[in-house]
Parts: structure tokens; sequence; C-alpha cells
């Protein structure tokens, strides 16, 4: 990695590389990029293709100041909100887990939850997390013109402490479901490579063939690199891998023969040449579960051939990696890799210890339960993963769940089935962690580890809930829909996803990732939970409803107590002498159309009243006209 | 007064046996239906169980409190902190076999005991009191009067065999504590108890807020005595007999001292703001004890009154905000909030001037009207009033639309859950169906707090005519 130079073809740069290496000594290590596509065949007649690109920048006081290939929009990111562990993963489509893999270092890192899913730790003091959080989300929903803002509100992330897998109380993690991908996320997540997709591998992602796939995640990763010395500060590492799986178009007449396809054939396009400003770029065709372990050398058997020799060839324990290099490309000669089928071919991948999956119990718009199942899978990794307490084999499994706070979980009635027997929370349960949702302000969290027995056959958690009811506001627009509760987070803390191959070519990018040890973790599918809706369009009607109900209180409340007065006051007025009072009107009037009889009806008699009612009506006739000549006057004085 | 209660005594012979059937009988019931409780599901049903009173809210604060966080942590649990050391423990016993709150749903059939017994008290003060009266006022000649209604044991039948009391005590609402605490306080007022009044009120306003507005009432109560006929009345009698009278001091205060001024019972007002004082610093000790290591009582106050006062669950309900506050535009919740609270505490003044001779039926207005505008309210609080009503059928015998008031009860208990289901369950109904019968259930608490108040001054009218005419009145 030190010392190393690339050639540059732009003086321009080699002019920048120059300067600065006069004006910060020799010891500057330079940036590197490298880029990387792995092809695998999948038992169910498709290709996965994962497209890697690694961008480190090193250390150094300067960083920040300029960079030869990283990108400036990323290192900005960095200094600005201190961050120094992220991942933002935008996901179309499922991973299946019974066919694709469950528990190899590809399906641990790549399989992410529908939408986008982000997740950030922190340089930064306890107080100013949250913060940071928030402008880190506005700062990457420009950047890459997703709604990513949306998980600004404290409604929407968690601060998970050790179900997520990574011990930080400076992590922070959201995700939205609903976010659809599509090439405008892509567009700048390209950007982001010295070559876009203009060169190099990267020139394969034509968009309607990366689009038209099962399964399609775009992933970013960045974390930093300490270098241990002091006043140098950290390294930057920039991941970004596009994870598709591609149904190869059959020509073959014969049905149980796996589908043959060559890269033209999945993508439309051919690789034309590497990027020039990269340090590797290979090729990868990892072929899992081959019939015949001692074929493993030849690319060309009875099974199946490849149309090009690959550059070397290494072995797993139960897969075989061909490795290409794509520096003899160019227009003339395209590498177009190819992949013809003979005989059929079923193997089956590597998965996880259980499967998991959740869905919705009950009916209607009131409540309901969440269950996740996780159910034991025809794993042979599951023997390697045991874990020897007291002398029982069991399996660890943590699972980690968001609950948006429109549905208001009771934790006191979480159970748990082991096998279809309930079981009391104290044997399988090891450890749980709550915290509960506050309406509207946090979404509520909930973190369990569970240690089951290791022949278990199924094991099945359930928590009630009851559905919120929102302000008309509160609704998207097509509130019907439904609501989205995130996926759940299964990891297997005892099992670690790793591919060993056990060279010293492991140095490269690609294969380096594999040999590190990952959790091996999978995400449930989304649920849709829908809730009631009040009429969007009545708010007037009910506020004025509402309000005539309660003057219609009031007022009729308080005629029922004033009654008297007038009443005592007629009383004395039929003794007295009878002059007519506005007063005694309005009570002889309400009294009258309460339909009660009045006290002493005798004592009027109807001339009295109309003379009363006549002047009175004289007077309220000069009163308005007063008025209206009044308002005339001035609004024809302004 | 020997005379009179011997033969009371053995007119009650007879009554109580009846009484004591029909009280046995409803616990009957009650215990029938809780076996049943799996089955009724009632305790999710949102006329029974508010975000303040249900019983999973409760359990679910016990459980984030055994998990040593603060019972107030998420939005889940809204009560008292006293209440959850108190009921928290019974629900996460379990009996095999049984169903499970059975323990609650005992403390719940004891509490409706209590409350039936402690009206039951209250009735029979006011009956002597009303007896009293009339014959003070010469409108009863003889004690034996068979006009006169036993209006304890009624109340108190009224309360155990009310729908809506069932249904909360079998729903597993915690509103028949809170009834409990409220019908406390005012026996103790009744039978001039001043601790007990005062530990009642106290624990009232703890557990629901809006019990503190029937302090007025109390004071009342115990300034000048039990309900009785304007004071005019009494002035404008001549004929009174010269008897000894200890049960209503009021009536007896005007006898002797036919002044134009109620005299008011200041030592024992003052008694009585002392042993409140007292109490509320026992609970407030209490509160701040079981809560002292997460939160403590600002958080307390937040979650609870805080939660009451500022609507923030709109879940449905049978009353009208929860929609109202839905649909309202933000920038106006504010002002609707103060506009509705402060309805409530504009119509204490009124009829406490006006009904200041009747702090009994006073008290039974504020509830009423408390029920009527409460933030989260449900048919435990109609189930308490009504029963307090029953405890003037002597006074309100001739209120005007009782029949329609009480089809429209029904109308409304039974439209509520088809319309709830329709809404909720079939979605073949919208949101309109619900809130159009919590408005309709509105409208007939309205125009029953309305005539109950216009009936009970007809009554003084009526008892006001008859005496100036020296004529007798039926009841």
């Amino acid at each position: 990695m030190a010392g190393l130079v690339l050639t540059r073809p732009i003086p321009l740069l080699i002019l920048q590389s120059f300067l600065l290496a006069v004006a910060f000594g020799s010891n500057e290590v330079e940036e590197e990029f490298s880029e990387a596509l792995l092809l695998k065949p999948l038992p169910d007649r498709k290709v996965l293709a994962h497209f890697h690109f690694e961008n480190r920048a090193p250390p150094s006081n300067s960083h920040g100041r300029h960079h030869h290939l990283f990108p400036k929009a990323i290192s900005q990111l960095v200094q600005k909100f201190r961050v120094k562990e992220m991942e933002l993963s935008f996901t179309q489509g499922r991973w299946n887990h019974e066919h694709w893999g469950g528990s190899d270092p590809l399906s641990s890192m790549n399989a992410k939850p529908v939408g986008v899913e982000l997740w950030a730790v922190f340089d930064v003091p306890h107080s100013q997390v949250d913060a940071s959080w928030k402008n880190l989300t506005h700062a990457l929903s420009g950047l890459f013109c997703a709604s990513i803002n949306y998980l600004e509100s404290s409604a929407s992330y968690a601060a998970p402490t050790w179900g997520f897998g990574r011990n930080s109380d400076k992590l922070r993690y959201g995700s939205l479901p609903r976010e659809a991908v599509c090439t405008e996320n892509l567009t700048p997540w390209l950007k982001l490579l010295p070559c876009r997709d203009k060169d190099g591998i990267s020139a394969l992602m034509n968009r309607p063939s990366v689009y038209r796939g099962f399964y399609h995640s775009q992933r970013l990763y960045l974390s930093m690199v300490d270098s241990g010395e002091e006043g140098v500060g950290s390294g930057m590492l920039l991941e970004q891998t596009l994870t598709v799986v591609l149904q190869p178009d059959d020509v073959s007449v014969e049905k149980h023969l796996q589908p043959s396809w060559s890269l033209s054939s999945l993508f439309g396009r051919n690789v034309v040449g590497k990027c020039v400003l990269a340090k590797s770029s290979n090729v990868y065709l990892q072929m899992e579960g081959l019939a015949h372990p001692e074929a493993h050398t030849l690319w060309k058997n009875a099974e199946f051939e490849l149309s090009i020799k690959p550059d070397r060839t290494l072995r797993e324990s139960s897969s075989v990696l061909f490795i290409y290099s794509i520096d003899k490309s160019s227009d003339s000669e395209p590498f177009d890799l190819g992949l013809t089928w003979k005989l059929p071919s079923k193997w089956s991948c590597q998965q996880a210890p259980l499967h998991a999956s959740r869905f919705l119990m009950g009916s209607g718009n009131e409540r309901g339960a969440i269950a996740i199942l996780l159910k034991a899978t025809e794993s042979q990794d599951k023997l390697s993963g045991r874990d020897l307490t007291n002398g029982r084999c069991t399996i660890k499994a943590n699972i980690f769940q968001i609950f948006p706070w429109y549905v208001k979980v009771y934790y006191h009635t979480l159970q748990i089935f082991v096998d279809q027997q309930q079981n009391t929370s104290s044997e399988v349960l090891k450890k749980i962690n709550v915290s509960p949702s506050t309406d509207k302000m946090s979404s509520g969290m909930m973190e369990m580890m569970l240690e089951l027995p290791c022949e278990v056959k199924s094991a099945a958690i359930s928590i009630e809930y009851d559905k919120g009811f929102l302000h008309i506001d509160e609704y998207p627009p097509d509130a019907n829909q439904g609501f989205d509760i995130p996926s759940a987070l299964i990891s297997f803390p005892d099992h670690h996803a790793s591919l060993d191959f056990k060279e010293e070519l492991s140095t490269l990018p690609l294969l380096s990732k594999f040999k590190d040890k990952s959790l091996v973790r999978s995400y449930t599918e989304v649920l849709l939970v829908p809730l009631t809706t009040p009429d969007f369009s009545m708010p007037y009607n009910v506020i004025t409803i509402t309000c005539t109900v309660f003057a219609l209180y009031f007022g009729s409340l308080l005629n029922a107590l004033r009654r008297r007065i007038g009443e005592e006051e007629r009383f004395l007025k039929s003794k007295g002498k009878k002059t007519g009072g506005l007063k005694q009107l309005l009570s002889r009037f309400t009294a009258k159309i309460r339909g009660r009889p009045v006290e002493s009806p005798s004592s009027d008699s109807p001339a009295t009243r109309s003379s009363i009612l006549s002047t009175k009506l004289l007077f309220k006739i000069i009163l308005v006209a007063v008025a209206a000549a009044a308002w005339q006057f001035f609004s024809t004085d302004m | 007064m020997t005379k009179d209660d011997g033969e009371m005594v053995e007119e009650q012979k007879k009554k109580p046996c009846r009484f004591w059937i029909w009280a046995l009988s409803s616990v009957l019931f009650r215990l029938i239906l809780i076996s049943f409780s799996g089955n009724l599901n009632l305790s999710s049903r949102p006329e029974v169980s508010t975000p303040l009173t249900s019983i999973r809210r409760l359990a679910e604060g016990y459980w984030l409190k055994q998990a040593s966080m603060s019972p107030y942590a998420g939005s889940m649990y809204h009560g008292s902190p006293l209440l959850l050391s108190l009921l928290g423990p019974l629900t996460v016993q379990r009996v095999k076999g049984q169903p499970s709150h059975l323990f609650c749903s005992l403390v719940f059939v004891i509490a409706d005991i209590l409350s039936a017994m402690l009206l039951r008290g209250i009735g029979k003060k006011l009956q002597m009191a009303y007896g009293l009266n009339a014959r003070l006022l010469g409108l009863v000649k003889s004690p034996r009067d068979k006009g006169i209604l036993p209006c304890g044991d009624i109340a108190a039948l009224v309360y155990l065999w009310n729908p809506f009391t069932i249904v909360c005590c079998v729903g597993l609402s915690t509103s028949p504590i809170e009834n409990l605490a409220v019908i406390l306080a005012l026996n103790g007022a009744v039978t001039r108890r001043v601790p007990l009044a005062a530990f009642g009120l106290v624990m009232a306003t703890h557990l629901s807020l809006y019990p503190a507005i029937l302090t007025i009432p109390v004071i009342f109560l115990l300034g000048y005595g039990l309900d009785a006929p304007p004071l005019k009345l009494f002035l404008q009698t001549r004929n009174v007999e010269s008897e000894n009278r200890s049960t209503s001091s009021a009536s007896k205060q005007a006898k002797s001292k036919p002044t134009a001024h109620l005299p008011f019972l200041w030592k024992t007002v003052v008694h009585f703001v002392f042993w409140v004082l007292v109490w509320s610093l026992c609970v407030v000790v209490l509160c701040s004890l079981s809560l002292s290591k997460h939160g403590g009582l600002e958080e307390m106050f937040r979650r609870t009154y805080g939660f009451i006062l500022s609507i923030e669950d709109l879940s449905p309900n049978i009353g009208v905000f929860w929609y109202f506050f839905a649909e309202v535009f933000d920038f106006f919740r504010n002002f609707f909030l103060i506009v509705f609270h402060v309805n409530i505490l504009f119509m204490l003044l009124p009829l406490a001037i006006r009904l200041k001779h009747r702090p009994c039926f006073l008290a039974f207005i504020f509830l009423a009207i408390s029920s009527l505008l409460k933030s989260y309210p449900s048919v435990g609080d109609s189930a308490l009033y009504l029963s307090l009503w029953a405890l003037f059928v002597n006074e309100l015998a001739d209120m005007k639309f009782s029949f329609f008031l009480f089809c429209g009860y029904l109308g409304v208990s039974l439209l509520s859950p088809v319309m709830h289901n329709l809404w909720i369950w079939r979605g073949t109904g919208n949101a309109n169906f619900y809130f159009g019968n919590a408005i309709g259930y509105a409208c007939f608490q309205i125009v029953f707090v309305v005539e109950s108040v216009s009936a009970m001054l007809n009554h003084d009218r009526a008892l006001k005519r008859c005496n100036s005419n020296h004529q007798k009145v039926e009841n």
C-alpha cells in the first residue's frame, strides 16, 4: 500500500501530486481505489452480481483539502458531522435467504431491508449525537436524492445499545421501508466513483438491466481507519457496493439445465477496459457446491464451461473462485465472461442457523399482534457455531426491532413459544432491553437475546399492540395504504460468516473483506399495518357540530338556572304597575318558547304586548338604520 | 324521635330483605360474568376502558416498573402510582383454569359493593332530611308517609344493577375505584366525617383530576348541611313545631335563628381544609416515594394531569374530543383545549350560587358535567352520576323527558358497539358513524343535566307555591 505511485494520465494530476509531495514530504500515502465484480450463479437459476468499489484515503493532516480520488462530498460529510462509521443502503426486493444464502459474507453484508437503511456512529459528545444525526440525514438526503431527511424526526430513529451488533452508545439507526429506489439514487452514488460509469466495471451498470433484477441493493459504507499516530488523524475507507440478482435469459430447451449466461447477456454491455484510476480491477466468479471437488482447477469440465480461462483459481471448503483481471481487455477485445452449463446441476447455499420471518396477527383496526417466527434450517453450519454452555448446545439469537409510535406495543404481553410450547421467559430469554415509544415523540425499540437449544425446530415470539389514532395532518397522502413497520434484525452473535481462501491474494480488497469475520444477520420482512383513518373532508363539520353541541349545553343550562329571576320579576310586576321592560319581555318569550305556562298570564293583554313589541321593533329598526348610515358614511369617507 | 325511628326501623324491616336479595344477586351476576370475561372481551371496548382506566395499560406500567423503568416511560400508563402499587401485583397473579386478572376483578367487585353501601348511607341521610324538611314545612303530616321513597336503597340498586357499572366492573376498568373515592368523599361529607370526606376528595382528585370540582359541594355540605329547600321557605313558615332535631343542622339553625342569612359552619370547613392538606401531603409523599427512582413527581403530573388536560391520545371513546382534536387544525388546538376545559369551570359558579341549598344535588350535577366534558369519558362516569341521580327520586319525580332520555341512553349504548364494529372491524363505516353516536350521547347528557336542574328548581318552586298556599304537595 505504502509508496505506491500510480501513473496518472492527466498531466494536471501529476503536477498536483508533485506539488503535494513537495509540500508534505515523501512519506505521503496515496489514495487508493479498486474495483471488483463478483459473479455467482444461484441455485434457483439466477445470477448474483456484486459490484465492489473501495476507496481509501490515507490518514493525513491535509485531508479534506485535497483528494485525488476520494469523493470530496463524503470527506466533507465526515469532517462536518464527525462520522466514525456509517452505512447507507438503498434496497429494492427481498433477499431470498433460502436460495441465495444466509451465512456467507456476501449475504450477511448485502442482504438489506427494503427501502433505505441508515446507521451511523459519531465521534461527538453524547449530547450532540442526535443533532449530528439530524444534520447527517439532511446532508445525505441532498446527496442521494432520497427522503432520508424523514429520519430526522425523533419518532423515526432509535439508538440500539447491543442488539444491533455494535456496542456503541453513539450509534443511531433508522430505516425508511417505504422509500422507492431508482436511478435517481444510483446516479449520485455513481458520481462518487472516480470513473463514474464511463469506464471500468461500473460501465456494466446498464440501468434497464440493473433495475430489471429480482433484488437490487446499493450500499455505501464509510469508516474511519485509525492510523495510530498522534496528530495525523484518521484515514477514511469508503466502500460502495451494488448487489443485483438477475435472471439470465434462458435460451436452452432443457428445463433441468441451469441457464447459461455471459456478461453481455446479463447486462447488455461489455467491459472494455479497466478504470485507469483503479489500483486493481478484477472480476471473480464464485461457484458453490461443485459436484466434483477434484475438478476445481478445471474451468472447462463436464459440468460447465467458462468462456475465458481464469488468471487464477482459488478454493475454499465449499466453493471455488475464478479470478480474472480485466487489464488486458480493450475496445477491440472486450471482456465478456460467459458460463455455459452442460449437465444439470444442483447445489444448496449456506444458510443461517435459523430462518426468520415476521407476520401480523389479528384483524380489525384496533389492535393486533406481531409475531416473529424462527425456523430451523438445514444448516451444516449449525454445529460449528454451537455454544456449549453448561453442557447444553445452544444457539444465540439477537432480535432488534423498532416500533413506530403508532404501533403501541404492550411489552408485558410478550410470549415466547419454543416448538409450539409456551415457554416461561427466563428459560429462553437471556436478556431484554426495551425503550417504549412515546406518542409522536419517539419510536419504541426492543432488543432481546434468545438462547435456544440446538435441536429446536421453531421458535416464535409474539407481542400485542394497539393501533394508534393519528391527527389528520399526520397521515401520508395515501393514508389507506397503511403504515410500515421496519424490518426486524435477527443476528446470531456466535455465528460468523467468512470465506478464507488461504492465499496471499486475500489482500485483494474484496477477498480481504470476505476474510473478515462478519456477524450472520438477516432482516425480516417489512410489515404493513393498516391504520384506521378519520374522515379527511370533515374538519369544518366536526368543529361546527361540536361547538354547536357545547353552545347548546352552555346556553340551555344557563337558561335553566336564570329562569327564576324573570319569574319573580314578573310576579312582582304583575302585582305592581305593568311597565313593559326588555327583561320581562325576554323572559316571557323564553317561557313561551319552552312551552311553559307563564305564571301570570292573565295580567298580560295582547294589546300591551303588541304595543311593546312595536316600540321595540321601531327601536330596532332605528338602530339598524343608524348603523347602516354610519357604515355608509365611514366606508365612503375611506 | 324515638317513635319515628322505631317506625322507620319497622318499615325498613321488610324492605331491606328485598334490597339485600337484589344486592346479592347483582354480586352473583358479576361473578358469573367474570368467569366468562375471556369471551366477553369487554376490557378492550372503547366505551369501557379509556387510556386512563385501562387495565392493560396498568399491567404495562407495572411491567415497566418491574423492569426498573419508569411506569410512565412510553405513553402507556397515565394513572396514579398508588393504584399501580395496589393493582399492579394483582395483574400478574394467575390462577390456573381461571380467567386472567381474576384478582383485579374481585377488587373491582368489592369496590362496587362498597360504593353501593356508601350510596345507601348517603341516601338514608338524604331521605331523613327530606322527610324532616317536608314536616317542617308542613307538607307531610306523618313521618310514615308512603310518598317518600327510600332513595338510598334505590340509588344503591341502581348503582349495582346499572349495566354501565356492571360492564365497567367486568371489563376491568379502574373506574369503579375512582367512583368509590368520589362516593367516599360524598358519604364523608353527608355523615359529617370530615377526615373521610377529605380523604375521598383527595383520592378522587388524585385518581382522575375532575373530582377536584367537588370541593365546592363538599364544603357546602359541611358548611350548610344536607339538601334542604331554600331558606326563605323556612322563614316563611310560621307554624313550625318545636321539635328537637339533630340530623339536619341547617334546618335546626334556621329554626332557632330566623335570620336572613344561612349560617355557615366555618369551623368544620377549616377542619376539612386541614384534612385535605394532610391527605394531599400523604398522597404526594407516597407518590414521590414510589417514583423516587425515576422521574419523580414532575413526571407524574406531566403524564397524568398533563395527559388529561392536553388530550394527547386520539383513540376513540364515547366523548367527542378525540375526533375533534384529530380533525382540528393544529393552529387552533390550544385555543379549543382552553375553551373546552374552561367550559367546565364556567358553569361551576352559576350552579353553586343557584343550588347552594342542595349541595348533594350540586355534586351530582358537577359529576354529570365533568362526565360530559371529560377528556376521556367512559360509561363508568355515567354509571356514577346516574346512581347519584337516583338519590333524588323524591325531588325529581316530575322530571320531564325521562322516558325519552331512557330510550336515548339505551339507544346510544346499543348503537355504540355497532358503529364501532362497522368502522373499526368491518371497515364498512367510517369515523363519522361513531362520532355521530358520541355526539348523540353528548346531547342526551346535556338534556339530562338541564332537565335535572330545571326539575329541581321547579320542585323548589312548587314547594314555595304550596307553602305559600298552605297546600299539601304530593311528590
